[in-house]
């Protein structure tokens, strides 16, 4: 998961993720920081994330975001 | 609803982009995320550069000038239009039509038909319908169809979420009977009850335009700045209907004209973003290749001309001299979605314009 970590500060520096239970109620990503999210996972991954996937819901935390990465072929 | 058309074929076509040209890298001051974060979406949404049109452009100067020059190059002649379509969100006014502008302008016979349509996203493909429903009752005329928005007047500069991917212009296209031409087959779903994923609140007759609706706000809290006279546009609700509604939309219209995947060329879609068309390419199984996205990167989302700019940027110097099998899909305000394959080829012309709109 500290790669999961690593990718979403770099998308938000600013931010410390540890700190929260909802990334997306806590209005840390909104809709683009998702596909720059999905883009950055795709590429360290080595993976294709499915479309049908790339709901506001499955990035609201590292595991969430984790069991993503999983059911799309990524290793974790 | 499902339609086979017969006998109908595009003979023409021209795209109209402003001169104005603007670079992302130029306008990531004008939002309120920090620049770093912001330069990040230009390789993955493709945001590059964008044109947009001068504060007195109205959209059917883009429409008089592409015709004027179809006029003068002699590739149509006044007496052969019968009928003029335009379909726009964005009028030069509520009243009269700019099609009606646009006949009484070029000097066109008074017994032109002239239909305005209003229609976003989709609109390449309901002037497309309308305008073969035409041809079955006007002759040997031809029908000139104008998808046309400026609708950079209606983003707000300083929502992140539009105003990078907003682009002006217009697509002229030729229609016209021809016995020898494919069946066209399209299919088109709309749902209304999701209409405020893409809305302009103020402007119309719901709620005039007014000082209180011009009040720059951070209304969906999401750092983003607009005020009710602005388009709003609900990018994961959207992403999700398109993901959704799209793919299989396809495979029922390809399936409806007795094809399969492989037997089409091109796949040209409406061009909202690069990062959305990636995905909907695999979930449709079909390769990159096949299906242009570099519209925005080059002009922006020209909304209802994205079809006709999608075709002349990427397919005019080969469909003069040669025919492909598309398949054309547009979704988007309404919500709206639909699809339509048909054989585009031997046009007679297909260029861009650059206009001083």
């Amino acid at each position: 998961m500290d790669k999961i970590y690593e990718i979403l500060s770099g998308l938000h520096p600013e931010l410390n993720f540890h700190d929260s239970e909802d990334f997306i109620k806590d209005g840390m990503l909104d809709s683009l920081d998702i596909v720059s999210l999905v883009s950055a996972l795709e590429e360290n991954y080595s993976i294709l994330i499915d479309a049908l996937d790339i709901l506001p819901e499955n990035f609201c935390s590292v595991e969430a975001i984790g069991k993503v990465v999983r059911k799309n072929g990524g290793e974790i | 609803m499902k339609a086979v058309f017969h006998n109908k074929k595009i003979t023409g076509m021209l795209g109209i982009l402003p001169q104005n040209e603007i670079f992302f890298e130029d306008e990531v001051n004008n939002y309120t995320f920090p620049p770093k974060q912001t330069i990040r979406l230009k390789k993955v949404m493709g945001y590059e550069k964008h044109r947009v049109v001068k504060s007195t452009t109205a959209s059917s100067d883009f429409c008089l000038y592409g015709l004027n020059y179809m006029l003068q190059k002699g590739l149509i002649k006044r007496e052969e239009i019968g009928a003029v379509v335009v379909v726009t969100t964005t009028p030069d006014h509520f009243i009269p039509p700019v099609s009606n502008i646009i006949q009484g302008k070029c000097g066109l016979g008074k017994e032109t038909i002239c239909i305005d349509i209003s229609q976003g996203c989709v609109a390449f493909l309901i002037g497309l319908m309308q305008s073969f429903i035409l041809l079955d009752h006007i002759g040997e005329k031809k029908v000139i169809l104008f998808t046309t928005d400026t609708l950079s007047k209606k983003v707000s500069m300083k929502d992140r979420n539009s105003y990078p991917l907003i682009g002006d212009a217009a697509g002229i296209t030729v229609i016209e009977n021809d016995d020898t031409a494919k069946d066209i087959y399209f299919i088109l779903y709309n749902d209304g009850t999701r209409g405020d994923a893409l809305i302009i609140p103020a402007g119309g007759s719901r709620l005039a335009c007014s000082t209180e609706t011009a009040v720059m706000q951070d209304l969906e809290n999401d750092g983003n700045l607009r005020s009710l006279n602005n388009l709003k546009m609900s990018g994961s609700e959207i992403f999700t209907f398109v993901q959704t509604e799209v793919p299989p939309l396809i495979e029922e219209t390809i399936e409806y004209s007795r094809q399969s995947k492989d037997d089409i060329d091109w796949f040209l879609f409406h061009q909202p973003n690069k990062f959305m068309l990636k995905k909907l390419a695999e979930k449709l199984g079909v390769p990159y290749e096949k299906v242009p996205m570099n519209i925005v990167e080059n002009f922006g989302n020209p909304s209802g001309a994205s079809i006709p700019i999608n075709i002349v940027h990427n397919l005019a110097k080969s469909v003069i001299d040669n025919t492909f099998n598309c398949c054309l899909s547009a979704f988007g305000a309404g919500l709206a979605w639909g699809a339509m394959t048909m054989e585009l080829g031997r046009m007679k012309f297909c260029e861009m314009l650059i206009s001083d709109c």
